[in-house]
């Protein structure tokens, strides 16, 4: 029972870490560029989620809206603090993302306060008993759950059967050809920023649910973790970031049973990715 | 006076630090997002050996020897994985590391070590002592530099493939890298905890990685003068800021932006164009 319980455990953590590493691997697969700010979208979206639904009361329309205005601000950062440096060696992005991360959490600090929001009345709080078994899961776990399959099959249609999502691939393909093509890329590139900003924003919304809390700094795990988990899963290839994300948190809910009095959890994460990554440096579905 | 050696001191080990990860980093072009782990295990060893009585200048050579030994590891790993996945994988190290001393309780855990002993040395003693390490460092960098093994890590840092087409045994060389820079973050670690005499996990997690990270690409990748301009100034900035504590990390975040929208080579390139610039007009 409890192994089941650590499993479940385990992959709805890993849903939240998909929601937010699809964003990540897509950037990266895109444009090359490790996008550590990715995280501070991820807590505008907590943030948004918890105001929004204070003051509406309605938690749907609040994850809708918070969806569409942390894709748009995604967008903004693309066109803020990438694009004019793309032609940059990447360590050159990568600082500017970090340091645009740093002052995210600080402007969150000053505008919203230090010690973080909570929902008036937090929704889905509610247990659901599972097959029966005297085995409960809470309401905001299943919609992680449902959420992480809702956006990996959207996904999936959206690159296989429409013209943007072709155009998509082919960007990711090979950029110049897509471009001879007649596409535009730079098209293709606010809806990457979008989509991706957006899905992490539904997991801040989230992560608001399940701890009922939402603070300046929720973000800094997951900004390492995500880019430890595209690379576990071998980067730009977003099966292989499903099956990081979920395995990472299967193992770190069982190694922090299991390990906890070796290592910590995040050394448990990395750990792992240390040791995947000496057996296959391309990762686990990485091309080389 | 007091307030000000300790403040000169800490500029010191931060130049020592900041050159360190400038030899991985900045001559042979191997990035690394775990260097804190390194300073943080020169600081562990000299604590540790120093509270078991070795003597103060000889346990920071101790120190430097262990940062060593895992930097010979770490830098095994970057013969496997390059770029980006080389700056997931030292990042990794540097979790790793802070995993494993929060569990360890001769490691002090989560309460670190204290009462470690000083140096011996009087404060302004003590800053001598510091600033002559920092020199001899920033020299022996000039001096690699223009080597022939400077020359090697620059060929690595170029490019890869044509340094190992040339014949040059790149593994070597990465691993040398490696272990010189890690030995002088391990000395720079064992300053470190001589002069605060405390030391926790916190001091040697992801943030100091990258606040060292940004000095070297502040300073000028590869740049010996400019990161020890940006290694002196970042470590200063933050304690001057101290008037407008509240906005102190904001400003030196947008501080960090903008620098590398503008001018990404840092101090060093900057400083370098301004002198091309003069020599085309004379």
């Amino acid at each position: 029972m409890l192994y089941l319980e650590l499993l479940i455990q385990g992959l709805v953590q890993g849903g939240i870490y998909t929601l937010i590493a699809l964003g990540l691997t897509l950037v990266y697969g895109l444009l090359r560029i490790l996008h550590v700010a990715h995280a501070a979208l991820f807590t505008l979206g907590g943030y948004l989620g918890v105001i929004l639904t204070n003051a509406t009361g309605s938690l749907a329309l609040a994850m809708v809206l918070t969806m569409l205005v942390t894709g748009v601000v995604g967008m903004g950062v693309y066109r803020v603090a990438y694009q004019p440096i793309l032609d940059k060696p990447p360590y050159v992005a990568l600082i500017a993302s970090i340091a645009l991360f740093i002052a995210s959490e600080e402007i969150y600090r000053l505008v919203f306060g230090p010690y973080g929001l909570s929902y008036d009345a937090p929704p889905l709080q509610g247990v659901i008993d599972l097959f029966g078994s005297g085995m409960y899961l809470k309401q905001a776990e299943l919609l992680v759950l449902a959420g992480t399959g809702a956006a990996l099959i959207g996904l999936h249609l959206l690159s296989t059967r429409t013209r943007i999502g072709i155009a998509w691939r082919a960007t990711v393909t090979d950029p110049e050809m897509a471009a001879s093509f007649g596409i535009r890329t730079q098209r293709v590139r606010y809806l990457n920023f979008f989509i991706g900003s957006a899905l992490a924003a539904a997991a801040g919304v989230m992560v608001a649910l399940l701890n009922n809390l939402v603070e300046p700094t929720m973000g800094s795990v997951p900004s390492y973790k995500a880019l430890a988990i595209i690379v576990l899963g071998g980067i730009g290839s977003i099966r292989g970031t499903l099956i990081a994300s979920l395995a990472l948190g299967v193992i770190e809910s069982f190694g922090t049973i299991y390990l906890g009095s070796l290592l910590d959890r995040d050394a448990i994460a990395f750990a792992f990715l240390i040791l995947v990554l000496m057996w296959r440096p391309q990762g686990l579905l990485g091309r080389t | 006076m007091g307030y000000e050696i300790t403040l000169a001191t800490s500029m010191c080990i931060s130049v020592v630090f900041a050159l360190s990860l400038n030899l991985i980093t900045g001559f042979c072009g191997q990035i690394s997002l775990g260097h804190a782990a390194f300073f943080g295990v020169g600081a562990y060893t000299a604590a540790l050996s120093s509270q078991a009585g070795l003597a103060f200048p000889l346990d920071l050579l101790a120190a430097a020897a262990a940062a060593a030994v895992f930097g010979f590891i770490v830098g095994l790993s970057s013969l496997r994985v390059r770029h980006d996945f080389l700056a997931i994988t030292t990042m990794g190290f540097g979790f790793l590391f802070l995993g494993v001393v929060r569990q360890q309780d001769w490691l002090g855990g989560e309460m670190g070590i204290s009462a470690i002993p000083g140096s011996g040395l009087s404060k302004l003693g003590y800053l001598g002592f510091v600033a002559a390490v920092a020199v001899a460092v920033a020299l022996f960098s000039a001096y690699l530099k223009r080597s022939w093994l400077g020359f090697s890590f620059a060929a690595i840092a170029d490019d890869e493939d044509t340094a190992r087409v040339v014949a040059l045994d790149v593994a070597r060389y990465k691993l040398l890298a490696f272990v010189l820079g890690t030995a002088i973050a391990g000395i720079a670690g064992g300053l470190y905890a001589h002069h605060v005499r405390f030391i926790s996990p916190d001091s040697f997690g992801f943030v100091e990685s990258i606040a060292v990270l940004s000095m070297v690409i502040v300073g000028g990748i590869g740049s010996v003068p400019g990161v020890v301009f940006a290694a002196l100034v970042l470590t200063a900035l933050p304690l001057w800021f101290q008037v407008i504590e509240d906005y102190k990390l904001l400003l030196y975040s947008a501080l960090l932006f903008i620098m590398m929208q503008l001018c990404e080579d840092g101090i060093g390139g900057l400083m370098r164009r301004l002198m091309q610039g003069r020599r085309r007009t004379t």
